[in-house]
């Protein structure tokens, strides 16, 4: 199907202000709709309270309203513009609320304006836990059982049937704002009470934990003809019970084995399909038991959400901007794919790297804040490394987040067993550190697992570090040769960089930086192309690594 | 770190350097990549990759390990492995041994730490070509001979190095009787089949048509296999005379027998399909589907009679055939594998399709 021609202009939602849970990933997304809708001739007007963004530029809308993002706001806007249509699928948590509750006054109704993108029933669907719920047995798809509550009587009654620990989710929140897990009765009536009052419609989801199970997402477009396509799978580091916004993640999947992943696929082509998000990207996220292979499905957002920018970033797959096209009529296989020219949208990134994407944190500036992770987001920030191994990622992303760190560092001092016990297993901005501590104090790689509830696979990679370190601080001994190339080459495959390196051989990092260059062992970049060069890309978008092929020199690959 | 030096050298004087793992020694076949981030277990026990080393563009691979139940046949066939990285654990609930110990195991020499991202890029613009592993002989000249000499796959029969020798029967359904030509056939046609009713008969890849036909067949499944489909004209000879006699679903290999059976010529592709995200338009419903394929040859839809045979699914990144269907008889064929495992389970329609088929014939026949 074509563009569509019965619309005209088009009111897009921004996502207001930056706060925790909703930065400037929604900013991006917006931009790129924007840009796509006016480039496809359409009028585009444009509502957001933060004049602080790339999308209020005032090239980027025809008309551009900087008010609040409340309904009766954005009802005046419609009353004064008449757009054809809403998009709210774009501007995070805060836009998709609003179209919701411009729907509930009749506005939309009143002024004939239609959502595009995802219809609002199909929102309603989504987002209230207990049509979601419903939605997904439907379709014979398992989920944690669960009960909602209106009040804290109700609550205390799910309570007695379920016991602890469980966890509590607010219906209609950012974020998991107002969210936690309980594991005894105090956290419960604390959580339960904090998250009705948050809730925009007062309720709660009071759920069976499934903390300790493996987490993953995946990013899912689908288009007016129901072509379903994956963009890309992530896996959390962290086991379910961390906020996947604080967790480290990695794209894509590592841990599943082909059966699994396409179990888990078939779920959410399903899940977006009977939901009925009709265009556009959505997120689905899915717990997997580590001990029977048991998967239930956690959640939808029929929207572009946090993870779709990082997904976009990783794959090279633009999914606002796709989104932006389907939602005016386009279909999957009449978009092409803007990195290879050749082929079309319509096709599942393949990638031939690893990527992580750390979350930072600002506890020292909230020093009364609760710097244990849960269900509720804290971190207020991110970076996203690329390696071709999962090790290279995970130490360029600890340095790219500035905040002192030259990779997978050490502790400063030692912590005594019990501490780091402790530190294992309840989850904390610091946590991969003690990891790496409890490897060097020599613990078990099997213990580690079971208190982090960190699958093996990661944990070994982190293990593979330590050996590695092992290895080169042996050429710091007085007297010893100076430490072989290969071995310096495989440390940079490993991600260390030269300040980890100097420090571990006793030397500057302007010596290691001359020692590597003297032994050619210099960084290499590759090309981010959505195929794994099947095909060839146009677009320069690199990352560094230490391998023997060098694509920069290249033209035009 | 005392791990033993692997290389793989390729015909055109490309030479990688990495290490060991898996088995040891020395082996040959055509180097191809592969882009599929899951499913190295289904891939390298798929019978199509007879003749061939294959390089994983995903640079982790091993992760979740080996278990007993996703292998597509009794062994692995490919005749190398190369990757950037093994994982040395496995870690997965039904893992039971790692990949490196399940290559040693079944004598297959896998080489990693080589750039492999580079060796695709150079396999697309040079074309797939000859090549060898060695952990022994690591002198670059003598492998790169030893690559030019090895026999490559262009107009080889590989298909009776991997075919049953004996007909067996698999499942104990028994609403149809499906004969199943195996030149090379992957475990899941072959449990897609049973699991909607099909008694399968996995017949030799030699069989003659009378030899079928006396098994009473409802419906006939020409399997995928390795190599060059010119390889194996017995095979082409015996579906000719099968035409018009039984309903024929041809998946792969089976679906370029079926397209020489028709009159059809097949060419060799630059650098074949290998992975699980290749998009294919049903022609007939607008629907695309994204597939997993395993190719190195393909059909040429202009060298079919479009007056007998219709062009049902086309390759949307290349515009390549992928499916075609007799326009009077019971007969289709797809390039992909509707099978998947490994990859997406979009297409397992095409099974349905293939019972309909024979539940139609049988109505007719009364």
């Amino acid at each position: 199907m074509p563009r569509r021609d019965d619309i005209e202009k088009i009111l897009i939602i921004g996502a207001g202000p930056i706060i925790i849970g909703q930065a400037c990933e929604f900013d991006y997304s917006g931009t790129q709709a924007c840009k796509v809708l006016r480039q496809e001739g359409f009028e585009v007007i444009l509502v957001n309270s933060n004049p602080a963004t790339i999308m209020t530029d005032t090239v980027m809308a025809d008309r551009t309203y900087v008010e609040p993002i409340t309904p009766e706001v954005v009802e005046r806007i419609i009353e004064r513009e008449k757009p054809d249509a809403l998009l709210p699928t774009l501007g995070g948590q805060t836009a998709l609320n609003t179209a919701v509750a411009l729907a509930d006054r009749g506005v939309l109704e009143k002024h004939g304006v239609e959502a595009i993108g995802a219809k609002i029933e199909a929102i309603r669907k989504a987002e209230n836990r207990r049509l979601f719920k419903d939605a997904m047995l439907n379709i014979g798809l398992e989920v944690p059982r669960s009960a909602e509550a209106a009040d804290m009587h109700e609550a205390r009654d799910i309570l007695r049937e379920s016991g602890l620990p469980v966890v509590i989710r607010p219906a209609f929140t950012l974020g998991g704002t107002g969210g936690g897990i309980a594991y005894n009765i105090e956290e419960f009536e604390r959580i339960a009470l904090r998250g009705l009052e948050l809730s925009m419609i007062h309720q709660i989801l009071i759920e069976e934990s499934v903390i300790g199970w493996k987490e993953f997402e995946l990013e899912v477009m689908r288009d007016l003809k129901d072509n379903v396509v994956v963009i890309c799978s992530i896996e959390n580091f962290d086991a379910m019970g961390v906020h996947t916004g604080d967790s480290i993640t990695v794209a894509p999947a590592q841990t599943l084995s082909d059966k699994e992943y396409q179990r888990m696929r078939d779920a959410a082509i399903a899940c977006i399909r009977e939901i009925g998000v009709e265009t556009g990207g959505s997120n689905i996220q899915f717990a997997v038991n580590p001990n029977d292979g048991q998967m239930v499905i956690i959640e939808m957002n029929p929207r572009v959400s946090r993870s779709s920018a990082l997904a976009s970033k990783a794959t090279g797959f633009p999914i606002a901007k796709i989104a932006a096209k389907l939602a005016v009529g386009y279909t999957l296989d009449e978009i092409p794919n803007d990195i290879t020219k050749e082929t079309p949208a319509c096709f599942e990134p393949t990638i031939d790297y690893c990527v992580v994407k750390i979350p930072r944190f600002a506890f020292g500036k909230f020093p009364e804040a609760d710097a244990t992770l849960t269900t509720s987001m804290k971190s207020v920030g991110e970076a996203m490394a690329i390696g071709r191994t999962f090790k290279e990622a995970l130490q360029k992303g600890l340095r790219s987040l500035e905040v002192g760190r030259a990779g997978l560092d050490d502790l400063k001092k030692d912590v005594p067993l019990e501490i780091l016990s402790e530190r294992l297993r309840t989850p904390n901005t610091e946590r991969v550190f003690y990891i790496k501590h409890a490897f060097q104090k020599g613990m078990g790689i099997g213990e580690i697992c079971e208190l982090t509830g960190i699958d093996l696979w990661f944990l070994h990679n982190i293990k593979q570090i330590v050996a590695l370190e092992r290895e080169i601080a042996k050429y710091r001994e007085p007297g010893s040769e100076t430490i072989p190339t290969e071995l310096l080459m495989r440390a940079k495959e490993f991600g260390f960089s030269d300040i980890q390196l100097a420090k571990l051989l006793g030397k500057d990092q302007v010596s290691i930086s001359k020692l590597r260059h003297e032994r050619a062992v210099i960084p290499t970049y590759k090309l981010v192309d959505t195929c794994a060069a099947e095909f060839e890309a146009f677009t320069p978008y690199f990352y560094s690594t230490y391998e023997t092929g060098i694509e920069i020199l290249e033209r035009g690959t | 770190m005392g791990r033993q030096e692997a290389k793989i050298a390729l015909e055109d004087g490309t030479v990688l350097r990495g290490l060991s793992f898996g088995a040891t020694g020395e082996t040959c076949g055509e180097a191809v990549f592969n882009t599929s981030m899951t499913g190295y277990q289904e891939i390298l026990t798929d019978p199509s990759y007879k003749g061939q080393i294959v390089a994983m563009t995903y640079p982790l691979i091993g992760n979740y390990g080996v278990n007993s139940e996703d292998v597509e046949s009794s062994r692995p066939f490919v005749e190398g492995f190369a990757v950037k990285e093994c994982s040395q654990i496995a870690s997965n609930w039904r893992a039971e041994k790692t990949l490196g110990a399940y290559l040693k195991e079944n004598g297959i020499i896998g080489i990693e730490g080589i750039d492999t991202r580079a060796l695709t890029k150079h396999l697309r613009v040079a074309g797939v070509m000859k090549a060898v592993i060695s952990t022994e002989d690591t002198d670059a000249r003598s492998l790169i001979r030893k690559a030019r000499e090895s026999p490559g796959l262009v107009g080889r029969d590989l298909v009776k190095e991997v075919a049953c020798q004996k007909q067996y029967v698999w499942g104990d359904e028994d609403r149809y009787t499906v004969v199943v030509i195996d030149c090379g056939v992957k475990y899941n046609i072959l449990r897609s089949l049973a699991s909607r009713g099909c008694r399968v008969i996995v017949a030799p890849a030699e069989t003659g048509p009378e030899e079928i036909l006396e098994m009473k067949p409802d419906g006939v499944l020409l399997s995928n296999g390795p190599g060059d489909p010119a390889g194996v004209p017995y095979v082409v000879e015996t579906v000719r005379a099968l035409l018009d006699k039984v309903p024929i679903f041809g998946i792969c290999l089976g679906h370029q027998m079926l397209g020489l059976a028709l009159g059809g010529k097949t060419y060799k592709l630059k650098f074949g399909h290998r992975g699980a995200n290749h998009p294919v338009k049903d022609i007939r419903t607008g629907k695309i589907c994204i597939t997993v394929q395993n190719h190195g040859f393909c059909v040429n839809a202009d060298t079919l009679d479009s007056r007998e045979v219709e062009v049902t699914h086309i390759n949307l990144n290349d515009q390549t055939l992928e499916g075609i269907r007799h326009r009077r008889l019971p007969i289709f064929s797809v390039q992909f594998h509707p099978e998947a495992s490994p990859g997406p389970h979009d297409a397992v329609y095409l099974f349905d399709e293939f019972i309909a088929m024979l539940e139609e014939r049988r109505a007719k026949k009364g």
